[in-house]
Formats: C-alpha cells, sequence, structure tokens
C-alpha cells in the first residue's frame, strides 16, 4: 500500500507499534557486524530454536546496535507493562534460561545491563515500557557509558528492527519528509537547514544548509544528490552503524534534500567492505518504494525522487569530492582541482551539479525538520550545533560508539564514558580524524570537540574515529603507520603527496630504525610542512598531520630514537 | 568464470552510475580475484578499454588479479587493530602458513600458500574497530584474535600445523 495521506502514515505507525510493543514478550538481538562477529547470530539461532518448538506466544526479531559494542552480544526482552531490559554478553548457551526467565514474566538478572522505562526516540515520540525491575537492574540513565551521552542521530539504533519499515514509521520515522513534502517549500526547508547550524559531519564541517542553497540555485533540467558511505578512515565505524541499525534514517534524509534541492536521483557510494549495510540499505530501498516514499509521485505529491547504490572499492582518496565522483563514473579516483566545484555545472557526477553530503549529515535532517531549527541549535556548542557520533576504539576500557553534543570535551569521552585506558594502563593520547588527524595528548583532554578546537591543537574532527593510545603505544610507530597508510593511498596525481610522502616514510623508518640525526629530524618537519602547503586534495595537504603533531607533542620520543 | 555468470553480474548492473566498479566487485566476490579472461570478455561486451578495466583493477585496493588459495584470511589493519597487535598477529599467521610478507608496488598485500589451501591478505579497516584485532577467513570475523588463538581457529579450515 502506497502512503500518500497523514491517515495512512498514522496506520503504519501503529502496524509498527504493535510489532515493538506487540502485547506478548519480545525478544530481539542486536545484530549489526560488532554483535554478528562475537557470536549475536548463533545467538539468535539458538533462541530461533528453542522459542519455534517450545514457545510459540513470544515474539523473536532482530535490531541494529546500541552503540555499548564491548558487551556485545546485546539482546533486548521487553515485557508487556515491564520496562525494556538490555542483556549483554549473551552467548548461544544462555538462550534456554532467557526463555525460560521471559516464560515466567521476568528476565535473568544476571544478564542484564539495563532497564529502560521509556524511550525518547527524539521526533516526536516517546514509547513507554512500564515500570519494574528497579532494584535490581541499573536504569539506561545511570549506567556510565550511556549517562553522558545524547542520542540524536542515535536515537533509534539497538531499539528498532533495521529491516522493518513498520518499526521505522513507528517511533515517528518519515513524518519528516511527508511534513517537508506536503507542507513545506524547497526555500523553507533549505532556510530551516541553514539555521539549524547544520555541518557536514564528513570532517570538513562545510554549512549544509548553505551547499544546499548553492545546488539548488543550480539552473539545470537534471541534479544529483550523493551520500558519501565510503568511510575509509581506518578506525572508524560510526556510518556503518548508522547505516546497518536505522537504514530508513539516511533514505528519509535524502528525500527531503532531494526535494529541497530539486534533484530526482540521489545515489549512496558504499565501501564493498560493508556487505550488511549494502544488504540492509537494499532491503530499505525496497520497502520505501513499496511504501511509495520512494519512485514516482512520493508521498502522493508531484515529486519524484529514488535512490540507487553505487559500492566504492577500497580508496581512501575517494573521500575526495571529486575523486569519489569519478570512481562512480567508473574511472580511477584521481581528484581534479576545484573549481568546477561539484555543485557547479560541469563538475558533478556525469557533469550535473551535485550536492555530496556524508551519511550522518543526511542522517541529521529528519530530526531538524520534525523538531525544528530552534529545538536543534540549542545542541551542541555555538558555531558547532548537534551532536557527533564517534567510535571510541583503541586502548580504552569501555569501546564502542558513543554520541556527544558537539563541545563535549576530550575528557569526559575518553575518561568519563571509555572510563580510561584498558587493563589500568595510563592513557597518553587519542588520535582523531584517522589519516588526515593528529594525535592529541592527554595533557590537552580538556579540548572541547568541535571542528575549530581539534584544528587549533593540530587534528581535525574528521569522520569521527576517536582511537586511545596508552602508554605502551609508540607514537613515532603511529606516525608511520599513518604515513605508510597515506602512501600507499596517494593517487599518485601530484608529487608532494607522491614523492612528499615516500620520503616521509623512508624518513621514519631510517628513524625507527635508530639510523637517523638530527638533521633528519628537521628533514621531516620541513618535508611534511611543504606537502601540507602544496598538495594537490585533502588527503596530500592533511597525510603530515600525524608527522607533525607527534613531533610537536611526543618530540622526546622522536630524539630518544635518533642520533646527534 | 564463464560467460553466463559474467552476463548476469553485467545484468544486475544496468545504470551507469556506479557501473564498472559495481561489476568488478562483484566479480572479485565471486572469484575471490578478477581473472584476466573475466577482463578481456568485459571489455568485449561492454566496449570498454582493457587497459581501463586495468587500471581500474588495479587503482582499488579491493580487487585482487591473483588468484587465491581455498581460504582468504583477512587481516584488517585498521588503527584500532594496529594499536592492539594487528602486526604480530599478522607476522604469527606467516610463520604458522610458511609463507612471507610481500607488498606488491601499489601497496596490496597478497601471498598464497605453495599448496594453494590459503591466501594471507590485509586490509584497511573492516569497521569491526570495536573488537580488535580482528581477522576474517572466508566471510567470518573473528575479533579479539589473539596470537594462540591462531591454531584452533584455523584448524576449523583444515589447518594441520
Amino acid at each position: 500500500m502506497k502512503i500518500r495521506t497523514a491517515a495512512d502514515l498514522e496506520a503504519k505507525k501503529q502496524a509498527g507499534l504493535r510489532k515493538l510493543q506487540p502485547g506478548k514478550p519480545r525478544i530481539a538481538v542486536g545484530l549489526a557486524t560488532c554483535g554478528k562477529a562475537v557470536g549475536g547470530a548463533k545467538v539468535y539461532e539458538r533462541l530461533h530454536e528453542i522459542i519455534g518448538t517450545e514457545s510459540p506466544e513470544i515474539d523473536l526479531s532482530l535490531v541494529g546496535c546500541i552503540g555499548y559494542c564491548c558487551e556485545e552480544p546485546l539482546v533486548n526482552i521487553t515485557l508487556p507493562g515491564k520496562p525494556l531490559v538490555i542483556l549483554h554478553r549473551v552467548t548461544a548457551d544462555d538462550a534456554d534460561e532467557i526463555v525460560r526467565a521471559v516464560e515466567e514474566g521476568g528476565v535473568p538478572e544476571g544478564k542484564a545491563l539495563c532497564r529502560i522505562p521509556s524511550w525518547d526516540h527524539v521526533t516526536g515520540c516517546t514509547l513507554t515500557y512500564g515500570e519494574g525491575f528497579e532494584r535490581i537492574i541499573p536504569a539506561y540513565k545511570d549506567v556510565p557509558f550511556f549517562s553522558h551521552q545524547k542520542k540524536v542521530v542515535l536515537r533509534n539504533a539497538g531499539l528498532i528492527n533495521p529491516e522493518d519499515i513498520d518499526e521505522y514509521i513507528a517511533v515517528g520515522g518519515y513524518a519528516a519528509a511527508q511534513k517537508a513534502l506536503t507542507g513545506m517549500n524547497p526555500d523553507a526547508i533549505i532556510e530551516e537547514v541553514e539555521m539549524s547550524g547544520l555541518r557536514g559531519r564528513g570532517g570538513a564541517g562545510f554549512p549544509t544548509g548553505l551547499k544546499w542553497r548553492i545546488t539548488r540555485d543550480a539552473k539545470t533540467d537534471k541534479k544529483y544528490i550523493i551520500c558519501n558511505a565510503d568511510e575509509g578512515d581506518p578506525g572508524a565505524y560510526m556510518n556503518r552503524n548508522e547505516m546497518e541499525s536505522d537504514p530508513h534514517m539516511l533514505i528519509e534524509g535524502m528525500i527531503i534534500g532531494a526535494y529541497a534541492m530539486g534533484a530526482a536521483e540521489g545515489l549512496i557510494y558504499i565501501r564493498a567492505e560493508y556487505p550488511l549495510a549494502i544488504r540492509r540499505l537494499g532491503i530499505a530501498i525496497g520497502q520505501a518504494r513499496e511504501y511509495g516514499l520512494l519512485g514516482e509521485e512520493v508521498f502522493g505529491t508531484g515529486f519524484s525522487f529514488d535512490i540507487g547504490i553505487a559500492t566504492g572499492a577500497g580508496a581512501f582518496v575517494c573521500g575526495e569530492s571529486t575523486a569519489l565522483v569519478a570512481s562512480i563514473e567508473g574511472r580511477a579516483g584521481r581528484p581534479h582541482p576545484r573549481p568546477p566545484r561539484l555543485t557547479d555545472i560541469g563538475g558533478g557526477l556525469f557533469g550535473y551539479p551535485t550536492d555530496l553530503n556524508n551519511v550522518e549529515t543526511w542522517c541529521n535532517v529528519p530530526v531538524i525538520i520534525s523538531n525544528g531549527s530552534d529545538w536543534y541549535a540549542r545542541i551542541g556548542a555555538k558555531g558547532n550545533s548537534g551532536t557527533k557520533v564517534f567510535s571510541l576504539v583503541g586502548k580504552v576500557d569501555r569501546v564502542g560508539l558513543v554520541e556527544v553534543p558537539l563541545g563535549t570535551s576530550l575528557n569526559t569521552i575518553v575518561f568519563e564514558i571509555g572510563n580510561g585506558g584498558a587493563g589500568g594502563k595510563k592513557v597518553k593520547a587519542v588520535q582523531t580524524g584517522g589519516p588526515s588527524g593528529g594525535c592529541i595528548p592527554m595533557r590537552l583532554f580538556d579540548t572541547p570537540v568541535d571542528y575549530e578546537s581539534l584544528n587549533r591543537v593540530g587534528s581535525i574532527m574528521g569522520s569521527g574515529g576517536l582511537v586511545v593510545m596508552d602508554e605502551d603505544t609508540e607514537m613515532v610507530d603511529i606516525a608511520r603507520y599513518f604515513i605508510n597508510f597515506a602512501t600507499t593511498e596517494s593517487c599518485g596525481k601530484c608529487v608532494p603527496c607522491r614523492e612528499g610522502l615516500k620520503h616521509t616514510l623512508l624518513l621514519l623508518n631510517k628513524i625507527l630504525a635508530k639510523k637517523a640525526t638530527k638533521k633528519d629530524l628537521e628533514t621531516l618537519a620541513d618535508l611534511s610542512e611543504t606537502i601540507a602547503a602544496t598538495s594537490l586534495c585533502g588527503l596530500g595537504q592533511t597525510a603530515p598531520n600525524p608527522v607533525l603533531t607527534t613531533l610537536a607533542y611526543f618530540r622526546e620520543e622522536y630524539d630518544a630514537l635518533v642520533g646527534p | 568464470m564463464d560467460e553466463r555468470t559474467l552476463d548476469a553480474i553485467i545484468a544486475r548492473h544496468d545504470a551507469p552510475a556506479g557501473k564498472l566498479l559495481g561489476i568488478l566487485g562483484d566479480i572479485q566476490n565471486q572469484e575471490g580475484y578478477i581473472p584476466r579472461e573475466a577482463l578481456e570478455m568485459l571489455s568485449d561486451k561492454l566496449g570498454v578499454r582493457l587497459s581501463h578495466l586495468y587500471s581500474l583493477a588495479t587503482f582499488y585496493s579491493y580487487f585482487s588479479l591473483k588468484p587465491v588459495g581455498d581460504h582468504v584470511i583477512t587481516v584488517c589493519m585498521g588503527t584500532a587493530c594496529h594499536v592492539k597487535g594487528a602486526p604480530r598477529i599478522l607476522e604469527a599467521l606467516e610463520g604458522m602458513l610458511g609463507v612471507e610478507c610481500e607488498t606488491t608496488e601499489d601497496g596490496k598485500f597478497s601471498v598464497t600458500t605453495d599448496d594453494n589451501k590459503f591466501t594471507l591478505e590485509i586490509a584497511r579497516c573492516f569497521g569491526a574497530c570495536s573488537m580488535a584485532p580482528v581477522l576474517r577467513i572466508d566471510g567470518n570475523l573473528y575479533g579479539y584474535a589473539a596470537a594462540e588463538d591462531l591454531p584452533a581457529i584455523l584448524a576449523e579450515y583444515g589447518w594441520k600445523g
């Protein structure tokens, strides 16, 4: 059935709510890539066996990942009138105990991580589950990993079935798109996005509304919008989880953007290394078409729009916009100087003006439209509104995906959310922004995480990877790791990047082999500054950052390795 | 790869956007590498120069032109895996399989045992950073990998030591 009116959407919402709160017990297993890799799929299979043969009165479903990855596999239990309870570190052997407990109207308390009496899905929908288990299971808001977070983009992740559009609609999904398409003109939408202060979540922080306006103003008969889901930064997996856990949020953001900019075709450029995300996006696109939310006459309006999937093939440089477009067109991803920009006539995909935004940028759009730009702009810091999702990984105690308001300090993220170094080790630094970013020493951990503050300490926001390093991590080795990465990922087009990085790598190898002199360190610094100043695209311009920041903050580690 | 399989892959990619990389990706996924004859057939069928297809196959790290063994072991070399000991996992695997690291000009690394049972390769990042270090064998992910667990894991795939 196609959704045309508000009543149609409401009917689907009620159908979805009956799945989330079926009036009988529901068990849902967290099945994103991280959950699957540590046995989540086996837990699901075993539960399926037991429930199928013995307890057909229990609903079994799947959800995405709520982000507490080091506690995986996670299992949600919903009993009518009781709080939603999340179990952690569940194995297939626990399945019997879980089903028995649920049959008796309870949960296996020893496995419980937290309880959720009610959940604000932000887009005007709060689901109330119920009361109970107060004395035995901690509340979600009291779990240190969660208590400092603010879920806006990840509002549904780990709580709804990403393969069922009804559950997304149940928690307020597609209401923003309907509001936009049936009640707002394109300029009003762009104005709303501008006033929200939303900036590009791929890392550069360009104002999203402005990019949309430039694309809208391009006078052509055809335009494209693209979602960059290539997520090439090693150590970052925010976008993977956003797509695996809540793919419809991305699609809804793109529908709104397409209508605002006047594009009839959208593309999701996604890395081939993410098979589950590709599969779930495919399912979601199919469901959206079936409901008339993609294709001809979206929501019964005169507007038509559809989304295709284009797979990348492992080239970090394709994060650069002109290289990304070359890749979709079937060429090697080598950047060209801008202008022409993608938004220019002649500069975008197949020559048409093209708007390119990161997954997480698109994911922020529905909530801005549903709750308004004022609401959104109040989150975060001045000039840095909203939240950002980070993958907090490396040598930190609590590993996972965290979402915090922009402007939150590194201290809060690493120590209060992450609980400091793993195994009681002393934290030394955190690396932000992937191969384009820098290593920030612990003494600067009061730095607020926003675009400008991170630049001031020599790093960048990047897409959201936060890799924690401890006292055992050798910073010169880390610099070499990133330069090795950038060297192999350099497209080879411009000399500073191609040759400069190669020689940077040789110098770092020489230093690590203890064969270098103080003069080599000077050469290393000079070379790094030259590469940054003269490279053609962002890859080369930012590639020396790991060297420059480790030289600035951990000079003693270099000095200890070199002779006079 | 026979012609019918290739035709089916081509048919799945009828839109111009993402077409060539999509087709090459499917060939890579199906065969574990991109055979030369598949590239030649593709060149004929699409009217795209072989040199152009070759440039794509060598530019993008997801593609490999080298045949692979029965089981493909991929070690993630992402940042989180690196700081948690991925280089030691790779070294241990080299020792177990009796192969040696060999990085080609384009930065790709892939080596196959003489009996053609195992191929050892590296990946930039699986995006499974929370359970670093990670390795993948034939599509199955193994998180929190430790060198001492490797013999048991590889034994599942017929490794005999």
